[in-house]
């Protein structure tokens, strides 16, 4: 399954990942296979800014290009490739919507 | 373990951050194993609200992966509200559990919730060997129709085998029967004394005949040959390692919030009622302790040649009353594995030959003393 991303596109973090910071990194498991990711800091921001909400551009532009010293354009290129490939492990949900951040709280069965 | 893991373990050990952490929510259990190591009594559990205080500590803290254990979980009324609350604060989650409480309608939620994987305990695939142990008539029956049921949602289960006296010829029907319902299988060769001290379970550990027989069991160790190959002479990298994880990277606390190293080595360090848990983390006297302690700090291990490649719980070496001498099960072990006596066998060994021969006293007498001998003076001894 291939995954494409504008930079219209709306992140958020899938509620079915476990996700803890060691030190600069962020450390993702996914929920489906227990597949283990570590994120390096620039990655780290998008993942932490990843609400549903904020479009990927506004992502890039207020929270990467305004830390980074990095050019827009490059910055989004990157962004993309990184959104792709944490969504093609089903660690970022994407949309060209908002999205709702469900948090496993909140989903409605109970025994 | 994949070796990113490995590599943050590794990481949070130099962080000095509590990486993996087992919480018992309760003790109270609706089995009577017979070789538990609890008291099974409810002395005043924590409640939810200070269980979900306890987890945001632990999140802050930095704990990725939680171990929910007990007692059987399942009898905790608020156990969802608990594994909820743990998954908005996104650890990896673990569950422990005999499985008899679970039905569809749990096994989904637990889905829901991505947990990351429930290890049930299961003892042999026949009821009467395992509702024996169990002490509750239908119980793997109950357990394995859980086991169905949670795979059939699509997680991950871990099928624990403890092996004792009761249930040592039963653990390749454990393990096809794991392999029949989709589960992971472990076996585990080691009955705990109990948390008070009390050693009369260990009289339930198998004994080296089995010992001997597993570790030459290619389905369970891999390659025979190299893991029952002699030891290797134990190098200066050697005696300054880590005796293992407990105090350094993992940590436990009881349902009464007290806080020790390991679910295994009940040394308190604190309660988390008294305290917050990051300050019994970096403050503990006891958990410093514990740190300071080197392959090279132990008393006879550190001159044993299995000293590199014992799987030595220092836990079990507390509760045989030294956090720093051997763990007798492990050197055990050792020795089924290799034939090669360990040296805290061979002192003990000697100690049975000289109690079973009171006549064969050790005397020590001088030597008449001869001018410009090196033996003047001294004392020489003979075996009688």
């Amino acid at each position: 399954m291939t995954i494409e991303t504008s930079s219209k596109t709306y992140v958020a973090r899938s509620p079915r990942v476990a996700a803890r910071m060691l030190g600069q990194e962020m450390l993702v498991m996914s929920g489906t296979d227990s597949t283990l990711f570590t994120l390096n800091p620039t990655a780290t921001i998008l993942w932490q800014a990843a609400d549903g909400a904020t479009p990927l551009h506004e992502i890039v532009e207020r929270r990467i290009c305004a830390d980074f010293d990095v050019k827009p354009e490059e910055a989004m290129r990157d962004a993309r490739a990184l959104t792709e490939d944490l969504a093609q492990h089903g660690i970022l949900l994407t949309s060209e919507q908002p999205l709702a951040t469900a948090s496993p709280a909140k989903e409605p069965t109970r025994p | 373990m994949s070796s990113l893991m490995m590599e943050m373990g590794e990481r949070a050990q130099t962080l000095g951050v509590p990486f993996t952490a087992h919480l018992d929510l309760t003790y109270r259990c609706n089995e009577k194993c017979v070789h538990c190591y609890l008291d099974h009594d409810d002395h005043g559990e924590m409640t939810t609200v200070e269980i979900k205080h306890l987890l945001k500590e632990m999140a802050d803290a930095g704990v990725f992966i939680l171990t929910f254990s007990g007692g059987e979980i399942f009898l905790r009324k608020d156990l969802f509200e608990i594994l909820e609350y743990a998954r908005e604060l996104t650890f990896c989650i673990k569950l422990k559990t005999n499985a008899v409480l679970i039905r569809e309608v749990q096994a989904a939620r637990l889905r829901e919730l991505a947990v990351d994987s429930i290890q049930v305990s299961i003892y042999s695939h026949r009821p009467e060997v395992h509702d024996a142990i169990t002490k509750l008539p239908g119980s793997l029956k109950r357990s394995v129709n859980a086991i169905r049921f949670l795979k059939s949602q699509g997680l991950k289960v871990v099928m624990a085998n403890v092996l004792m006296t009761e249930n040592m010829q039963d653990y390749e029907g454990v393990q096809n029967l794991a392999r029949e319902l989709g589960a992971d299988f472990t076996l585990d060769p080691t009955v705990s004394p109990m948390m008070d001290g009390d050693r009369s379970t260990v009289a339930l550990n198998a004994g080296d005949a089995v010992l001997r027989k597993l570790f030459r069991d290619q389905g369970l160790v891999g390659n025979v040959e190299e893991f029952c190959s002699p030891p290797v002479a134990t190098d200066e990298g050697v005696l300054d390692s880590l005796p293992c994880s407990a105090g350094h990277t993992a940590c436990y606390v009881s349902p009464y919030g007290e806080f020790y190293p390991c679910v295994q080595f009940p040394l308190s360090c604190g309660n988390v009622r008294q305290q917050r848990f990051i300050d019994i983390w970096r403050d503990s006297p006891q958990l410093k302790e514990v740190r300071a302690i080197r392959l090279r700090d132990l008393s006879s291990c550190s001159k044993c040649a299995h000293g590199g490649s014992c799987t030595r719980c220092p836990g079990l070496a507390f509760l045989e009353g030294n956090m720093r001498g051997p763990s007798t099960a492990d050197c055990e072990k050792s020795f089924a594995r290799t034939g090669v006596p360990s040296v805290n066998l061979q002192n003990k060994m000697l100690a049975k030959e000289e109690k079973s021969f009171p006549e064969r006293l050790v005397q020590i007498q001088l030597v008449p003393a001869i001018a410009g001998s090196r033996l003047s003076g001294m004392a020489t001894a003979s075996a009688l």
